[in-house]
This record gives structure tokens, sequence and C-alpha cells, in this order.
């Protein structure tokens, strides 16, 4: 599957995109839940947290594993997924419209920092060979 | 995600070693080509180049609850035991008895114990003749078992000669439509399979046929020459036989309520305190390596099944809050067929089924219920919540 070229990347594999007033909706990427497999379980942040770069904030569990999902940038959750939690087989059936949560970030211009799909790319292959 | 960055650095690790550059050589069976020719995502099994699924694990699971599924169980190890004294032999070995297996082809499940009474490996014995026994023992721990069973074939002056059966390959076949699909792969096996009686073998040169399995249906483990094994597998599938990996196998297992050695139990830990007392034979005087050390023991700890009634997933090491003490999960997952998540854990004496206990997942102390397992047989669900 195509990594879209509209989207940023982190290197621990969640996806970005910047919704027109700003705010950043995340999830996980296609690779991301391929190597997982089967979703069963989400656990989002809760509206309201703060979240630093980096920090744990949700985790994304398959039949076989629990990963940590982290806080691409900091900010505070402003929303929360709950279709996905209730339907974690959506992230299996198309990572990048499945988000998991959307945050509004302390400064707009971290994002420019985060990989764009042709990094991502090379991210993936160089994982992968 | 560092948990995910983790499996894929052991992802990348397996397929490297399908590369020239990483010699690193994982063992192969011998329907590698097959699995890759179906698009397995392959994973390193204990040092084994395996099939972990070929698209959804859930589906695979479905398939064997409600079809037939195939596995590649290729990695154990079929051992041929020979000699003139081999029941006399196995009957110190292990702590079943074998003088249950009086019938050509029947089979016995039990465990190898080490002196402390501590679990060496869990395996299969089946009776062919009285000079003629074959077990079938684990991937993991297969050259430790037989690095055992030669000391003691020694020590003992048995003078056995044990074989190891690498030029065979073995293909399990599970799920309702298992006699079906195997009388259509295999024409003229019916006559086996219509007189086969769960947990019986039966051989026909080469081939071995026995109604055994680790699923929880019914269904056949059948070992072939390996050179054979490809065109099997493929007439299996051609009879409505669905590839599985070992992701669907551990959930089929886990809701079937069988340990799986490493997790359930290990040389650490007793038959007794593991869900397998059923296995020990202490009713006869008959002295095997461990019994005295098991009868020594006190017994502190079970095995019980455990149902998550909050929302999440059960996984082993997760510590169990109970009123009698701590306890851990040895095994769990998400169960396909209940939809919910299950476990076995090893909690103290005096937790009974109904009760709740909590289990510590992450920041969190979630609900369970112990239940009696086995969670599903036969395609049914036998624990109410």
């Amino acid at each position: 599957m195509s990594i879209p070229a509209d989207l940023k990347y982190t290197p621990s594999h969640e996806w970005v995109r910047v919704e027109a007033d700003g705010t950043l909706t995340v999830g996980i990427t296609h690779h991301a839940q391929d190597l997982l497999g089967d979703m069963v379980f989400i656990e989002n942040p809760a509206a309201g947290r703060e979240l630093k770069k980096g920090e744990e904030c949700a985790v994304v569990e398959s039949v076989k594993a629990a990963s940590d999902v982290y806080a691409p940038v900091a900010g505070e959750v402003v929303a929360a997924n709950g279709d996905v939690e209730s339907s974690p087989e959506a992230i299996n059936k198309d990572a990048y419209s499945a988000w998991m949560f959307k945050l509004k970030p302390a400064n707009a211009a971290d994002v420019a920092e985060l990989m764009d799909a042709a990094a991502y790319q090379k991210l993936v292959e160089s994982e992968a060979h | 995600m560092e948990r995910i960055r983790a499996s894929l650095l052991f992802l990348v690790t397996v397929m490297s070693n399908q590369a020239a550059s990483t010699p690193a050589a994982l063992k192969q069976t011998p329907l590698n080509a097959t699995h890759r020719g179906l698009s397995a995502k392959m994973v390193d099994f204990g040092g084994w180049d395996m099939p972990v699924n070929y698209g959804s694990q859930i589906e695979e699971h479905h398939a064997v609850r409600r079809g037939c599924g195939l596995f590649d169980v290729s990695h154990m190890l079929p051992l041929d035991i020979k000699g003139s004294h081999v029941r006399a032999f196995l009957k110190r070995l292990v702590a079943n008895n074998v003088d249950k297996l009086q019938v050509s082809g029947k089979a016995l499940y039990s465990c190898m114990l080490n002196e402390a009474g501590g679990v060496i490996d869990d395996l299969i014995i089946y009776f062919m003749d009285e000079s003629w026994f074959r077990l079938v023992v684990n991937a993991g721990t297969a050259e430790k078992d037989l690095a055992w069973m030669e000391k003691m074939n020694a020590d003992w002056g048995m003078g056995l000669t044990l074989t190891p059966r690498r030029d065979l390959a073995m293909i399990a076949i599970q799920g309702p439509n298992a006699t079906q699909t195997l009388n259509q792969a295999l024409p003229g096996v019916d006559s086996i399979t219509a007189n086969l009686k769960p947990f019986n073998a039966a051989a026909m040169g080469e081939m071995f046929i026995a109604r055994t399995g680790y699923t929880g249906e019914d269904g056949f483990e059948v070992m072939v020459l390996a050179k054979s094994a490809p065109f099997f597998w493929q007439a299996l599938m051609e009879a409505g036989g669905q590839p599985i990996g070992l992701g669907a196998r551990d959930t089929l297992r886990l809701e079937a309520g069988m340990n799986l050695y490493g997790q359930d139990m290990d040389e650490t830990t007793s038959p007794l305190e593991s869900g397998l007392a059923w296995t020990v034979d202490l009713k006869t005087e008959r002295d095997f390596v461990g019994r005295a050390a098991l009868e020594k023991s006190e017994i502190t700890q079970q095995l019980v099944g455990l149902v998550l009634l909050d929302k999440g997933v059960l996984r082993g090491h997760q510590k169990v809050l109970t009123k009698n003490g701590d306890g851990e999960i040895t095994s769990g997952s998400f169960s396909p067929t209940m939809e919910k998540s299950i476990a076995l854990a090893r909690v103290p004496l005096g937790i009974a089924p109904g009760q709740e206990v909590e289990v510590e997942i992450r920041d969190k102390k979630l609900r369970a219920k112990v239940v009696k397992y086995p969670f599903v047989r036969n395609g049914k669900v036998l624990i109410e919540i």
C-alpha cells in the first residue's frame, strides 16, 4: 500500500494529518498495523490531556501483541475516536482513515520536524531489508 | 511504539535471513517454500522460520472452528525409540504411565520431568509394538530432550536406539471438516479415518496418521516423508483445507485450555501446579524421574482460567491480584470465538471458579472472572459469563 503524500510521519509509525484549523489528527500507519495483525483493543488518551512530545499516550493491541502509541508533538488532546475503540479492526481495513485522536499542538511549527512520506517510505524500506 | 519496533526488528531479522547477505540460518521445514508461495508472514519461532499467519489470524482461527485448517507442525520432532526394553525405559522416563498403552497405535500425553520434578518437556507417546514407541516432542526442546533421553538410556543400561525423524514432515488437519478433507485429499484413507478413535494412530509404511491435535477440534496429525509434504499439502488445500499460522494455533490451543511448554510450565514449575496433575501417575508404585521430588513438594498454586470482564487484553506475565495473594498470567490473548480476552494463570490455592480477581495491565487494575477451562471445545463456548 502506498504511503499517503499529504500526511506526516514519526519514526515510531504514527501518521499525522494537519487539519485546516491547525489541529493534528493522529493514527498508526498501514505498515504498523500490518506488523501487528488483527487489532482487538484500542485505548485512546482522554480529551483535555496535555501530552509531551514522545509521551506514551495510547495503546493498540492486536491478537498478537500490545504496542504503545506516542505523541508525535507536544499538545493537548481535543478528541478521541470512539468508533475505532469499539471497532479496532477499522485500523486493519484502512489505517489512514481510522484515526485515533486529535491534538492541538503546543507549537504549530513542531509539525515541520516530522517525516514526510518519502522519508517514511525510506524508513520502512530500511527496516525491511 | 517501542514494542512494535521490537517486533519490527524481530521480523526484519527473519526477512534478512532469506537474503544471501545474512547467513544466520533459521531452520526450515519441508513446507517452507509452500508457505512463502502463499505469502505467509514468516517469523523466527525458536530458531525455525515459520508462518505466523497467511492473512487475518482471526479468520484463520474461525476457519478451524467452523471448517478445516491445515498447520505445518514439522518443526516438532518425531522420535522413534526401538529396542527390547522400550516400555521399561518409558515407565521410568515419563510421569504418565505407559502401561495405559496396550493397543497398537494408542497415544498418551505426558510430561518428562527432571529429578526436581520440573517439566523438561511435554510430549505424546505412541505405542506401536513392544519394540517400537514413537514420541513427538516440542521443537524448541528437541535437542535437550534427546540429550536427556540418551543419558537415561546409557545410565540405565537400556541399550535402546533413539532415532530423530527429521526425514518426516507433520501436517495437522483440524476442524469439523477434517475427516472429509483428509479423505478427499488421500483417496483410500477413509478405511483408516473411519475407524480411528481420538488419541489413536495408524502407520502405513512411512505414513503415520494420528487422531490428535492442539485446537480442541476433531482432526489429525499426519506424518509423511518430507519430500511428499508439499504435494500432500496442496492436495489438502484443494480438498478445502485452509492454511493456518502459528498465531491462530496459539489462540486455538488457549481456548481449548491446552498448556504451552515454556509459558504455562517449564523446568522450574511442577506439573502439579500447572494444571497437569491428571497426567502424573502417582497411583501406581512405579518409580519415575521426578516422582520423589513431587511427593515431597508442597502444592501452593494452581492453574486456572480467567475471562477479562473489563476492556483490554490479558497477556503472559501480567500480575493477578487475589484474596489469597498474587498470581501471574502464564498465557493470555484475545479469544476470537468468545470475543473476549482469556488467559491461563497460576494463582494461589483456594481461588475458585466464579470468583473475581484483578489483573494489573499497565497502570490499571482490571476485573477478571476465574473460570474452569477449557473455554471452547468442538466449536462450542463452554464458559458462561
